[in-house]
């Protein structure tokens, strides 16, 4: 699909499919065309050209009826200063054309249950997060959308909020999110697609994805043994080995880890350190687009 | 359709008693104020003044449930923009609610306490306005509710294309309070110049206000058909014209 604002061109021929159950992740930085492609996918946007299919729906022609099949999450969304937390889940549960989910239960799991009679003016950002989260889960959704749903949040709300999208995944729902943060898409998604300037550059699970684009590995680790350096240049994986008495050994592929701790038994090599520097997406970003998904 | 509607309703009603002044500045202060004129001003009121007295007993509670009706139209034109630029109508959005669902929960509320408010009026009135009026009740009851319908449905158009919460309640106030002084309430359409007197026409206050005035006065219904066809008109136009041009964001 394209989707044009004025002379901008917001997302320009993307394309892609997601698979029932899984986490799909479409990643990129602020103004990528995250949030406009996955408005047109939930009905809220038109693209100007291209085809839309959500389980078997269009989300143009048929919103209402895809709106009662999915959850959606917006980003920057609010609600109503003065409602009550209770009254929320009320007013969806009564939206839909079917049966609800159990609000009560949906706020027990999202840590929520104390907060029923609050108003939304006086949750922290974490709670309307999860308020967001279990308003999107109130009909029972067959694929849940979930719009930078940890951006603002503490370390520990986030980590709290990946444990409830994957326990998402865990009762067959689907799960199509955007994020911005790599590390999100790193833990949470089963596969990936990077957005950059409205385009998909890749696609594929983040493992792979780090396995083709970023191959090299590093070993960095601390002996007093002469001879260390000498053995490690012998491993077939290894390109360089640089440093005094802290070897920073560099290689590529995943067998050079194995390799060097191999190496170091055989040759009873005792090291005081030992750490590995890991590739990630936030390098195969770097290494597609050139510059790092912060700027 | 209106899946929903009910439960919203009941729950913007509840937000909006929740609010700093919330019920206090739309129902009790009018009924303050009125109160206290009334006590002031009542005692005073001979039936020999003619003048006074057709203004107290006609044109005073038209003007009073025309500045009430106008002032639920500029409080429903602040709240939806407000929950535009806040982000709430595009929330509401990404479910199955459709806009007029939205916005009839928000003129069921403003129905209900512009009601409230009236009722009030009306008994303070009968205690402190002894000049011996027995309007009609329930025609014109039923009168305003038809005037306020078509009022508010200007509402709805303002509301659904006003872009930002700070231009609302100043775009509302300049459209809705001009058309009160060509409505015939202060002076008889007749003695208009024709400039203004054309604009009378147009103006869909001034069948309000005649029909208000009417139905108080004691004018059978069939004396004012054609104010209630074009109040009817009015809302039929801007509700379709709103639901074509209502703006979520």
């Amino acid at each position: 699909m394209r989707k044009t604002y004025g002379a901008t061109v917001a997302v320009d021929e993307v394309s892609f499919e997601v698979n029932d159950g899984e986490i799909f992740g479409l990643i990129g930085p602020n103004g990528a065309g995250k949030t406009t492609t996955m408005e047109c996918i939930e009905g809220i946007r038109t693209p100007d050209r291209g085809a839309i299919s959500v389980l078997g729906l269009n989300p143009f022609r048929d919103v209402y009826q895809l709106q009662n099949r999915i959850g959606v999450q917006l980003q920057q969304a609010q609600l109503q200063k003065r409602i009550k937390v209770w009254e929320a889940m009320d007013l969806w549960a009564s939206l839909y054309g079917k049966r609800a989910a159990d609000g009560e239960r949906l706020l027990e799991q999202l840590g929520l249950a104390d907060k029923r009679n609050a108003w939304f003016m006086t949750l922290s950002g974490g709670q309307k997060q999860r308020l967001f989260i279990a308003l999107a889960l109130i009909n029972d959704p067959e694929v849940v959308f979930l719009d930078e749903l940890t951006t603002g949040l503490d370390p520990q709300s986030r980590r709290a909020i990946w444990d409830l999208v994957r326990g998402i995944r865990e009762r067959g729902k689907t799960v199509f999110l955007t994020t911005h943060l790599m590390e999100e898409a790193e833990r949470l998604c089963d596969r990936v697609a990077v957005i950059e300037h409205g385009r998909i550059i890749a696609m594929d699970t983040p493992q792979n994805l780090v396995n083709q684009h970023c191959p090299d590995r590093s070993v960095i680790l601390s002996t007093d043994d002469p001879q260390a350096a000498e053995r490690f240049r012998a491993i077939r994986q290894v390109e360089a080995v640089t440093g005094e008495s802290e070897l920073t050994i560099r290689g590529r592929g995943d067998d050079l880890v194995t390799e060097v701790i191999q190496c170091l038994s055989e040759h009873r090599i005792r090291v005081t350190s030992f750490r590995t520097i890991l590739p990630n997406l936030e390098d195969v970003f770097l290494k597609l687009t050139g510059h790092s998904i912060r700027d | 359709m209106l899946h929903g509607l009910w439960k919203l309703t009941w729950i913007e009603l509840k937000i909006f008693l929740r609010e700093p002044l919330g019920a206090i500045g739309t129902i009790f202060i009018p009924v303050l104020v009125f109160v206290l004129v009334g006590r002031a001003v009542g005692p005073k009121l001979t039936p020999a003044s003619n003048a006074a007295n057709s203004f107290i007993g006609v044109g005073l509670p038209v003007l009073a449930s025309i500045l009430i009706a106008i002032s639920a139209v500029l409080s429903l034109v602040t709240i939806i923009s407000i929950y535009r630029e806040g982000g709430i109508l595009k929330r509401l959005r990404a479910t199955p609610l459709r806009p007029q669902t939205i916005l009839t929960a928000h003129v069921i509320v403003k129905l209900l306490l512009t009601a409230a408010t009236l009722a009030l009026m009306v008994l303070a009135g009968k205690r402190y306005y002894p000049v011996g009026i027995h309007p009609p009740l329930v025609g014109f009851t039923i009168a305003l509710l038809i005037s306020t319908c078509s009022i508010l449905s200007i509402g709805f158009l303002i509301a659904s294309i006003v872009p930002t919460a700070r231009f609302a309640q100043p775009i509302g106030a300049v459209i809705m309070y001009p058309m009160i002084a060509v409505s015939g309430l202060f002076a008889p359409i007749a003695l208009l110049p024709p400039m203004l007197h054309a604009l009378a026409i147009v103006v869909p206050l001034t069948y309000a206000v005649s029909l208000l005035g009417g139905i108080w006065r004691g004018d059978p219904w069939s004396a004012h058909v054609g104010d209630v066809a074009a109040l009817a008109l009015v809302f039929l136009v801007c509700t379709a014209l709103s639901a074509k041009v209502f703006r979520w964001e």
